[in-house]
């Protein structure tokens, strides 16, 4: 193999893409994907994501950098001899072919002989389950059946390289998650590599072996779906991905990886130090709302911070609770549904404690991230 | 028959049924002079008016000898063969130059559409007398004049913007992901084109080609001007045959243009059913 990279199979090497020669939409994206991984670029819109796949399928040009399969530029292949599956959100099938003739069409393309087509049509309708459909017009399937057909369409052709943009963006809840599962299964078994596009970090974090988080153009983590959420990188990240409280504060000193800090008003704080933190900046203390504790509790415990009672919801399995800072920011709690939640006056005070693994110190991004939820 | 609602009044009524005797009239207003000329076209006689023979249903007092007449007379048949000639000449060059600047025009990074599209229809616009006209001196440069192939350019220009509006209106429905879904699957962009753009607009292209067809076809201002005797076409035929010698023939020419016509029409509703469940399907 002419690769210069042991093992890696697709490359960015600082690419970057401007639609007007003044703005960068895409300012600088690296990322080394081996074969077979199941990559995905989460951001919201307009983040420059969809950019980078349409880049990757050859539909929009590299501005500047390299993009690379098994060592070799496709910078100027054009788009129809890249060999790239791609699943379109709106599936686009072709209406006025069957779904055999849809499947078929990038096998007759190839010139592969029509016994081989037919015997390839069939295999791929069993694994999407879609047997009986064959002769049936794009038309006459429901949504969860196009989208199957389109995904078989992207495989057929054995491309080791499959786009998929927002393809389950147009089906309900329901559906998602069972075709979130389906993809899962198909990758597992016939291994291919996927890029992936979504602005649904739950379908992300379930889904993927390494998810990279857009903003703005930006790469602002790319790790795997635990550590994005155990360990996210930076204030963003930690307020993109799942829930996350933030607690305004200044670094007090870091001793050994952990930040001590001082919120007003509360005394200070024990928390894990990211990246760039430096002793007496401002900082903010994320803190998931499952990792925080209402007093009393059997939890082990580092920290404490006492704030107003605002309003306890009933989700079902579990309670939300909602309390507030003297500054004015809202701390989210989620306690389990069990006899220890516990109920508060209006305007009571409640102290919430949790472990200093369990929280980060961010340096502070100049505004406040608002709180998810 | 659908009761009238209680709070109607007797004017409500009255109302209700003149509105019906109008449509109906104006109705009849339109089609009665060409269903008029069906019957007379059989007549044994060379009058254009009903005989005493005709109105009693006298098996004698009709006759399909016109019609034999356009087959056997030689200014006639010289006319149809010409009629389609340039007819269907001028559709094909119409239709394929129509559909490639509709898909041109359909593009998103095409310049200047407005002022191209406005230019593109002029012929629609303009009147036909001017354009006539214009042609004539400009084809005398090129001697085109009196030559078929003048004629089939000439009439081209004319069906071209029926082609760019029939071809456009289907291109509007058109997906452009499935472009890009082609090239995905391995196709070059010609033949994406060929497997996928045209087959999803071929309903837009084949009424644009007849809407080009019959515009020719009827088409009598330019041929006036630019056709020699050699190209004269039906509707040349039938300017002169009102004029010069009057007999039923045009009459029977006649009612197999209005059987013609009402078999394109219903051609096209066809196709407009077809592409509706296409995009229905879609």
């Amino acid at each position: 193999m002419p690769n210069t990279d042991d093992g890696v199979f697709l490359k960015f090497d600082e690419v970057k893409k401007s639609y007007d020669q003044k703005n960068l939409v895409v300012k600088g994206f690296n990322i080394a994907v081996e074969q077979g991984e199941f990559i995905t670029l989460l951001g919201p819109s307009g983040s420059g994501k969809t950019t980078v796949l349409m880049m990757l399928a050859g539909f929009e040009s590299v501005t500047s950098g390299t993009i690379s399969i098994r060592g070799q530029s496709i910078n100027k292949t054009a788009p129809y001899k890249r060999n790239i599956g791609m699943v379109f959100q709106n599936y686009a099938l072709f209406p006025h072919m069957t779904v055999a003739e849809n499947l078929g069409y990038p096998l007759s393309v190839r010139g592969v002989a029509k016994a081989e087509q037919r015997k390839r049509i069939a295999e791929y309708l069993d694994l999407v389950e879609l047997g009986a459909f064959g002769n049936r017009y794009p038309g006459q399937l429901s949504g969860g059946q196009r989208q199957r057909v389109a995904l078989a369409r992207a495989m057929i052709f054995e491309p080791t390289l499959i786009l998929m943009d927002e393809p389950l963006g147009a089906l309900d809840k329901k559906l998602r998650e069972q075709m979130q599962y389906e993809i899962t299964r198909l990758h597992e078994q016939l291994g291919f590599t996927v890029i992936y596009v979504t602005h649904d970090q739950a379908e992300a974090l379930s889904m993927s072996n390494r998810i990279a988080v857009f903003n703005d153009g930006v790469v602002q983590q790319c790790a795997p779906p635990a550590e994005l959420y155990e360990r996210p990188a930076n204030a963003f990240v930690a307020e993109f991905i799942g829930e996350n409280n933030f607690i305004e504060g200044t670094v007090d000193r870091i001793e050994g990886g952990r930040a001590v800090t001082t919120i007003p008003g509360q005394g200070t704080v024990t928390a894990e130090a990211a990246e760039g933190l430096s002793a007496g900046a401002p900082c903010v203390v994320s803190i998931r709302p499952e990792k925080l504790f209402i007093h009393p509790t059997s939890h082990a415990h580092d920290n404490e911070i006492t704030a107003k009672f605002v309003a306890r919801i009933y989700v079902g399995d579990f309670i939300r609770y909602y309390f507030r800072l003297e500054n004015g920011s809202e701390i989210v709690v989620k306690v389990l549904n069990d006899l220890s939640a516990p109920e508060f006056g209006e305007g009571e005070d409640g102290r919430l404690q949790w472990l200093a693994s369990d929280c980060i110190a961010f340096p502070h991004p100049g505004e406040m991230p608002d709180v998810a939820g | 028959m659908r009761g009238f609602p209680e709070y109607f009044t007797i004017w409500h009524i009255a109302g209700h049924y003149a509105l019906r005797l109008m449509a109906y009239l104006v109705l009849g207003f339109l089609i009665l002079p060409i269903l008029v000329i069906i019957p007379l076209s059989f007549n044994a006689e060379p009058f254009f008016t009903f005989t005493q023979g005709m109105l009693a249903l006298d098996p004698d007092a009709y006759s399909l000898r016109w019609y034999e007449e356009i087959v056997t007379d030689q200014k006639w048949t010289l006319a149809i063969r010409n009629s389609f000639i340039i007819g269907v000449a001028a559709a094909i060059l119409a239709t394929v130059l129509g559909t490639v600047a509709a898909v041109g025009l359909a593009s998103p990074w095409m310049p200047f559409k407005r002022l191209i599209t406005a230019l593109l229809l002029s012929p629609m616009i303009v009147p036909l007398i001017i354009i006539a006209a214009g042609m004539f001196f400009f084809y005398t440069n090129f001697g085109l004049v009196g030559t078929y192939p003048g004629l089939i350019i000439a009439h081209a220009a004319l069906g071209v913007p029926f082609v760019i509006i029939t071809v456009t209106a289907t291109l509007a429905g058109f997906d452009r992901s499935l472009f890009s879904a082609g090239l995905s699957l391995g196709a070059s962009p010609v033949k994406v084109f060929w497997d996928v753009v045209i087959p999803l607009i071929r309903p837009g292209v084949i009424s644009g080609g007849l809407f080009a067809f019959v515009t020719s076809f009827d088409e009598v201002v330019l041929v006036l001007f630019l056709a020699g005797p050699e190209q004269r076409t039906i509707p040349r035929q039938m300017f002169s045959g009102l004029r010069e010698q009057i007999n039923p023939t045009i009459l029977a020419v006649a009612t197999l243009l209005v059987v013609l016509s009402m078999a394109l029409l219903v051609t096209l509703e066809i196709l407009r059913r077809r592409s509706e469940r296409l995009r229905g399907a879609g």
